[in-house]
């Protein structure tokens, strides 16, 4: 049995009068890919941003590797800076060449000396197959490129886990596979990773688990084969069937 | 009008560029902490920002100068010279245009970039300092262009405090020579040359730090 990187326990948020999360819990180990689905407006983004702190939950607790993050003596840039996360719009930042989008965590966050920090990042950029961009400023990648440049980002911090905010929804069908593929790579290389994603090729190959996010709550968790086969909850089978007709299945 | 009332001119140019880099300067090292503190700040910190460009933006600048030069420097015994007074009078009524023209390209920058900042660990401080002022900076210098030929004008109120700039020169060849025509000419020609000098420096520098995908020429 692995151990556990993210536990997440009864998470409320809301938003005013509307109550976005309404108690979400659930585990993720040393090395596992789960993938949350659901319908637009259920609160996956928020409860993204909610286990890294961006968005302070009202309630509950996040842990990672046994510290908890919720707590407001821990220091939550240190803690951030060990989960990374993409996003759907890659969030690069502009004025920044390739190779200093990745470098400026390990120079101005991590302390880490040039010369070193500058090896460890076109070591990155050769991971995610974007070496001959490194002088190019994001505005000048394409947006399958502009992304992998954003996992390099996140990869470059060295993360214990990294989320994933719908990384393939902002690009054209034809550029999602360079996408996917890195993250299969990642996925298979180890890394701990919760994907907000349809698509449902990916989850199938290398998800362990299927999280179905419904109106604030799980409605159902589980492998993909169980929740494809037999899912447990009429709702599970029927987003299912609709997000592989829309999404394809891409990625496989 | 001779050499020797040319020279003395534009000796007074170089005064009205000093009065003017001061002001802009200190405007700048003002203004920065302003706009910071107006959109990231909180209630306070926001609300003394906003009286504070109310009042430099809603005055004269002739009544802040007579304000501050005879009112509230001689109330509290500061003994600065003319220059010195219009200097940091000019400066802290740009800091409050500057201020606003900074906040504008603040808020113009998506809040993903705020996100992603915080996202790999940076503190709130260092993700404005890192990721958020470089951007805004640049998206400012149109608005400096404007600024700046702004303030060059206004530099001609500070004849009234007696400063030795362009226009009070000109003033005094017109007067001594009884012609006024030949000086204020000069007087005027010199205000167009530092204008132009200055616009262009600002486009150069603007094309010199010009990003990929920020603030390009529109092709439609
Ligand atoms: N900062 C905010 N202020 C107010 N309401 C918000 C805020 N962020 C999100 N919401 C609301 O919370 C709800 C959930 O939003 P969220 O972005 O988490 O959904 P989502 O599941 O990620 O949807 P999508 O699939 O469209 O990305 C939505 O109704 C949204 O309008
Ligand atoms: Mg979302």
């Amino acid at each position: 049995m692995s151990e556990t990187i993210l536990k997440v326990q009864d998470i409320h948020k809301s938003y005013g009068d509307l109550e976005v999360l309404k108690g979400i819990s659930f585990e993720v180990k040393q090395g596992e890919t789960k993938v949350i689905i659901g319908p637009s407006g259920t609160g996956k983004s928020t409860l993204l941003r909610c286990i890294n702190q961006l968005t302070p939950p009202d309630k509950g607790c996040i842990w990672l590797n046994g510290v908890e993050l919720t707590d407001h003596k821990v220091d939550i840039n240190k803690a951030r800076s060990s989960i990374g996360m993409v996003f759907q719009d890659f969030n690069l930042f502009a004025h920044l060449k390739a190779l200093d989008n990745v470098l400026i965590g390990l120079i101005k966050v991590k302390k880490m000396e040039k010369q070193k920090a500058t090896e460890l990042a076109v070591e990155e950029l050769r991971r995610v197959g974007l070496e001959d961009k490194a002088s190019s400023y994001p505005a000048e990648l394409s947006g399958g490129q502009q992304q992998r440049l954003s996992i390099a980002r996140a990869l470059a911090m060295n993360p214990k886990l990294i989320l994933f905010d719908e990384p393939t929804s902002a690009l054209d069908p034809e550029l999602i596979g360079e996408v996917l593929e890195v993250m299969i790579s990642l996925a298979r290389e180890g890394m701990t990773m919760l994907v907000v994603s349809h698509e449902m090729g990916f989850a199938r190959s290398v998800a362990n688990e299927i999280i179905f996010m419904e109106n604030g709550v799980i409605i159902e968790e589980g492998p993909p084969r169980q929740l494809f086969s037999r899912p447990k909850h009429k709702r599970t089978g029927e987003f299912l069937n609709k997000i592989t007709e829309l999404y394809g299945e891409s990625g496989k | 009008m001779g050499f020797e009332e040319l020279y003395y001119l534009l000796k007074g140019a170089l005064v009205t560029i000093e009065l003017v880099a001061g002001a802009l300067g200190l405007g700048l090292v003002i203004g920065i902490p302003m706009a910071v503190g107006q959109v990231y700040g909180n209630k306070p910190v926001s609300k003394a920002v906003s009286f504070y460009v109310w009042f430099f933006r809603g005055l004269p600048l002739l009544v802040l100068f007579f304000l501050f030069y005879f009112g509230l420097f001689t109330l509290i015994n500061l003994d600065l010279s003319a220059f010195a007074a219009a200097s940091l009078v000019m400066g802290m009524r740009s800091a409050a245009y500057q201020s606003q023209i900074l906040r504008g390209s603040i808020q113009s920058i998506g809040s993903g970039q705020m996100l992603a900042a915080r996202s790999i660990g940076m503190s709130k401080s260092r993700a404005i300092w890192h990721i958020i002022l470089p951007q805004a900076l640049r998206l400012s210098i149109p608005g400096w262009s404007s600024e700046y030929s702004g303030i060059l004008k206004d530099s001609a109120v500070a004849y009234a405090l007696g400063v030795m700039e362009i226009l009070t020169r000109a003033n005094f060849i017109s007067s001594r020579t009884y012609k006024p025509m030949p000086a204020f000419l000069a007087c005027a020609a010199i205000f167009l040359i530092l204008t132009y000098i200055g616009v262009k420096s600002l486009n150069l520098l603007e094309k010199k730090v010009r990003i990929p995908g920020y603030g390009e020429r529109r092709e439609i």
